[in-house]
């Protein structure tokens, strides 16, 4: 392979690619903007704090010992008002989620079923501080103690989903995208003949192609992984996060196996596109790129068992943000280099140097 | 072995239900203008192709150079040079860009690339994407594609199709310019007046077969007529075509 050769057909690609401003726009940005857009949208859910007023004296909120207060706070932010009428508006009006005050023996709770969840959580924190002041009250110690954590880091905010997710999908349309138009473009433009009567080896032009996309998906993870970890949407890496890298490349490799196969099949761009899109949506929404799975029905997950696009997914999390290592990716690595070398035989099939 | 640049002999190709080429035999002598005329689909283009190795022929043999174009044959790829019927163009780059990209390919440095782009007067427009390019100048690219490594034997499928009068005397310039430094050239061609004025020899095709090869002097003094083209009119007959 001419180092010469290669070097000046991969600046001609890429520049064709990046020239394209609709294509650039598709393949680089707007997964990108889904990354600022989804970011700031989900930034604060996973702090889910119920927001409650107390209005008065509260005796079971007063009297708890300022330690065990501020364990309270960290899910619970209770605010002071005196009016009881305006505090019951706010929580009809979704402000706040709840109301409570204290009447005699009873401590009474107001709530909206409009956000289900947060109503519940808070009326399961109340109902908690209830239990416990009234098991102190009887002079007892408690018979059971639960204490509850997260498996994962308690930092696992939105941000740390949807950064490996997103970046997955990113990738992936631009591996299919990329292949794709560019086997039906220098096709119908015939390069490829041209190409053919050039002494140039076939492994030469491969390789320029598949660099180029492999380049341009390690660049679209920098910068991925550079926004998401700005402050405002305050990404943490764990440890072996650089491993993201060779998973990056296996992925891109599957990818354009996909577009390869697009490619060769489809005789326009437009249908190429058609086909790409077929594939990609289907695959970004059922592989957890946008939302977990895990509450899917069973049918949904076994499709999605099928694409390559679901365990890069999941293996960029793991390593991303739930601190695995070679174990979560060299399994993941094999699959998708397999998936790869399979579609390019079945691409390989299909190639045609003409429209003829 | 034989001396001449191309030997061609029973060329026969099959598409489907098509009998595109069907016993086709030519030679053409080194330094020679060659010129192969037919009207649309009369086996030309796909003549052409398998002569340069782009189609392998269902039969017969091609020798270039005294080499056979199968199986792919870089040694012989760098010593012809080759200019598709479309233009062959990388999208989104320059003139410059492209024939640079091309050069490369052929281990020919940007300066050679940059002389040919001045040969074809292209040096005005090397900065504009092959899209913004007009017929003639993006023909002209083609060709300047085509010869920048300095090939001995150079293929030109229908150059100046759809140019205007300007741009195809212009092209004649280069073209016999081309061939007079000693290059053998081949192309095909549905314009008569083009083919005369040319080619050394021509061969005048049809329903994928050689009706006719010969000078065009002695073709039109053979057949008695005014012109080439009333030689080929007169070998190709006057029903429309495709």
């Amino acid at each position: 392979m001419n180092p010469k050769t290669f070097a000046s057909l991969s600046r001609a690609m890429a520049l064709g690619l990046l020239r394209d401003r609709t294509a650039a726009f598709f393949m680089l940005v707007f997964p990108l903007m889904f990354l600022v857009l989804f970011g700031a949208l989900f930034k604060n859910d996973s702090t889910a704090r119920a927001e409650i007023v107390q209005v008065g004296r509260v005796e079971i909120f007063d009297s708890l010992p300022r330690e065990e207060r501020e364990g309270l706070e960290e899910v619970l932010e209770i605010r002071r008002s005196d009016d009881r009428e305006k505090a019951l508006e706010e929580v009809r009006a979704g402000d706040v989620d709840a109301v409570v005050w204290q009447e005699g023996d009873e401590v009474r709770l107001r709530y909206s079923a409009a956000d289900q969840v947060r109503a519940g959580n808070a009326r399961a924190l109340v109902g908690s501080v209830v239990q416990q002041a009234n098991i102190a009250a009887t002079g007892q110690p408690p018979a059971y103690a639960l204490t509850a954590r997260q498996v994962e880091d308690e930092s696992l905010k939105a941000i740390q989903f949807l950064t490996p997710g997103l970046l997955g999908w990113a990738v992936a349309m631009g591996a299919v995208f990329g292949s794709a138009f560019t086997l039906v473009n220098w096709r119908k433009k015939r390069i490829l003949r041209r190409l053919w009567l050039a002494p140039v080896s076939a492994g030469t032009v491969i390789a320029a192609r598949v660099g180029v996309s492999v380049a341009l998906a390690l660049v679209q993870t920098a910068v991925f992984l550079g926004v998401a970890s700005i402050p405002y949407y305050g990404l943490e890496l764990s440890g072996h996060w650089w491993l993201a890298v060779p998973l990056v490349v296996c992925g891109t490799l599957a990818f354009m196996s996909i577009g390869l196969v697009v490619g060769a099949w489809a005789k326009t761009e437009e249908a190429a596109n058609g086909v790409a899109q077929v594939v990609i949506l289907p695959m970004a929404f059922l592989s957890g790129a946008f939302f977990p799975l895990d509450m899917a029905p069973a049918w949904i997950r076994t499709v999605s068992g099928l694409f390559p696009l679901t365990y890069l997914n999941e293996a960029m999390q793991d390593v991303l943000s739930r601190g695995q290592s070679w174990g979560a990716v060299l399994p993941v690595m094999g699959g998708l280099l397999l998936f790869a070398a399979a579609l390019t035989a079945v691409a390989a099939r299909l190639f045609r140097w003409d429209d003829a | 072995m034989t001396d001449a640049a191309i030997t061609v002999e029973g060329l026969r190709k099959r598409y489907g239900d098509v009998q595109a080429v069907d016993g086709v035999s030519l030679t053409v002598e080194r330094g020679e203008f060659y010129g192969i005329l037919g009207p649309n689909g009369a086996g030309k283009t796909t003549t052409l192709e398998m002569t340069e190795g782009l189609r392998k022929p269902d039969e017969g043999t091609v020798r270039l150079l005294g080499e056979s174009p199968f199986p792919r044959n870089p040694a012989l790829l760098r010593r012809m040079g080759v200019q598709l019927q479309a233009s062959a163009f990388f999208e989104k780059l320059t003139a410059r860009e492209q024939i640079r990209t091309f050069a490369s390919l052929y281990g020919v440095p940007a300066e050679r690339a940059d002389a040919m782009l001045e040969t074809v007067g292209l040096t005005e427009k090397a900065g504009t994407r092959e899209n913004r390019l007009s017929g003639g100048q993006a023909q002209r690219l083609s060709i300047a594609c085509a010869l920048v490594h300095d090939p001995e034997l150079v293929f030109l499928d229908e150059p100046t199709t759809g140019l205007d009068p300007q741009a195809r005397r212009n092209l004649w310039d280069l073209l016999r310019a081309i061939n007079g430094e000693g290059r053998t050239v081949v192309l095909t061609t549905h314009y008569m007046d083009e083919a005369e004025t040319l080619c050394d020899r021509v061969a005048v095709m049809d329903h994928g077969r050689v009706l006719r090869v010969g000078a065009p002097a002695e073709l039109v003094a053979e057949l008695g007529v005014d012109s080439l083209e009333d030689v080929f009119l007169q070998l190709t007959g006057r029903e429309y075509r495709q």
